[in-house]
């Protein structure tokens, strides 16, 4: 649970709600993005953010995003079982 | 040097590594402490400690919430998921973390309705599929975690789902980082400071150390060159007799931290007056509780959780090794009675705890650092 892992949104699903669809690992999941969508910025489609158990933490450039990738795939297990767990993961 | 060749700009942190060596007083020992569990992790992964002369010595830190998880608190939680109309949700990460009478893992296999999720958020989801039940979400994490919890609160009440209680084991960074500076153990010369915990607090609270104890940090990202970089600022910092917070890790951290996380926090829970670590004992003001408007959602008050304190282990030596005063290896139980496998210390349980990352990657680097002739 003390990973950050980079996805990126594809959608808003419920403004209201702060949820938003991600792509993580080739899987869609909805996150919570309410710890980092504020009037002082916005979260939109094509943004990339780092993922914390269901909450975006925060947003990152796409540089950031592809390089976190890379060193959480070096890590091997405990980067697999995150991303099964994330996969697992039905928040509504 | 196996390890450092994998890594992305293996040649950038070799050359950040020999000015490091150029920098680095020969008549001078530096002790390093890096707070927290996910930099234990890329240090141990990545053999960073060949990559530095023999006077920088990385000291690991508290900063792995699984690991300063007292023995009580996982007995209390136990005993909450035993209650037969309770569903308890908690993160993978705390199944396998012995308790004074076993895990969560063996409670589960003997009936206990013991589920893992990956978010609060499924937490609350498992709770609206089953309002004939208690569903108990076992809290745990720093200031990275925290906000997820709260905001997750925030949603219960709002949709006033009168069947999710969290127990809550939420912990703050900066009281553990004094208590070990004020143990007479430990001689620190510098911090490398956490990266996703200041995400959202900021780099401001790290203020008293360059303040009240006249040491240097520097907020550091987890790649290897993150960490490699962070240790040559603290150097040059020590070098130019210059003390204060650096930010290494910019491109991801403000300085400011993260306003809405900090408001969630602020609305959600209150500072408790004590709270135990596994290792440092009791701290003061180094735990979160629920505030009063979220009363109805603490599972301490529903299921009256006495907050029973359990002895580590005796032959245990996680507090020392916590504290920095030991390494992993040097524990007397490390690697025969205390295993990944086995653990008998919370240490050797996270993958982000010293033990288990020493024990997985640490024990392969010793030799070529032996042979290097360190």
């Amino acid at each position: 649970m003390c990973l950050a892992i980079p996805g990126r949104i594809v959608e808003i699903v419920d403004a209201d709600l702060q949820l938003a669809k991600a792509e993580v690992g080739g899987v869609r999941r909805n996150i919570n993005i309410g710890l980092v969508d504020s009037d002082d910025e916005r979260i939109a489609p094509g943004d990339w953010v780092l993922i914390h158990v269901g909450f975006a933490l925060s947003k990152v450039d796409e540089a950031e995003a592809l390089a976190t990738l890379k060193t959480l795939e070096e890590i091997g297990d405990a980067y697999q079982q995150e991303l099964d767990e994330l996969h697992a993961s039905r928040i509504e | 040097m196996r390890y450092v060749d994998e890594f992305r700009n293996a040649d950038l942190a070799r050359a950040v590594a020999a000015k490091i060596a150029a920098l680095a007083d020969g008549n001078r020992h530096y002790k390093i402490m890096e707070v927290c569990g996910g930099h234990t992790h890329t240090i141990y992964r990545h053999g960073i400690k060949d990559l530095l002369p023999p006077q920088v010595e990385l000291v690991h830190g508290p900063g792995c919430p699984v690991c300063v998880l007292p023995m009580g608190r996982v007995d209390d939680g136990i005993a909450i998921a035993e209650r037969p109309e309770v569903i308890f949700t908690c993160f993978g990460d705390m199944l396998r973390v012995p308790g004074s009478k076993g895990t969560l893992l063996e409670v589960k296999a003997e009936g206990a309705d013991i589920r893992l999720v990956y978010s609060p958020l499924d937490a609350l989801r498992i709770a609206r599929e089953n309002p004939d039940r208690d569903v108990v979400f076992y809290a745990i994490g720093f200031e990275t975690t925290a906000p997820s919890t709260a905001l997750t609160l925030q949603r219960a009440k709002r949709e006033g789902i009168a069947n999710f209680f969290v127990f809550c084991n939420h912990v703050t960074i900066v009281p553990p980082i004094r208590a070990l500076l004020d143990s007479p153990d430990l001689r620190l010369d510098a911090f490398i400071g956490p990266g996703h915990v200041s995400t959202v607090i900021g780099c401001r609270p790290y203020a008293f150390l360059p303040n009240d104890y006249g040491k240097p940090v520097v907020v550091a990202g987890f790649e290897p060159l993150d960490i490699i970089q962070a240790i040559l600022m603290l150097l040059q910092q020590l070098a130019d007799g210059r003390c204060e917070v650096e930010n290494q890790y910019n491109r991801v951290v403000p300085w400011e931290g993260s306003l809405p996380s900090l408001r969630c926090l602020a609305e959600v829970f209150e500072l408790r007056p004590y709270f135990e670590w596994r290792g440092l004992g009791f701290i003061a003001q180094s735990g979160l509780k629920l505030a009063s408007a979220y009363a109805d959602f603490d599972a301490e008050l529903r299921y009256q959780v006495e907050g029973v304190r359990v002895a580590d282990p005796k032959a245990c030596q996680c507090g020392e090794v916590l504290k920095g005063v030991l390494k992993p290896a040097e524990c007397k139980v490390f690697g025969t009675a205390c295993t990944p496998e086995h653990p008998l210390g919370a240490l050797m349980v996270s993958s982000e705890g010293a033990c288990a990352a020493y024990h997985n990657f640490g024990r392969k680097a010793l030799p070529m650092a032996a042979g290097a002739g360190r």
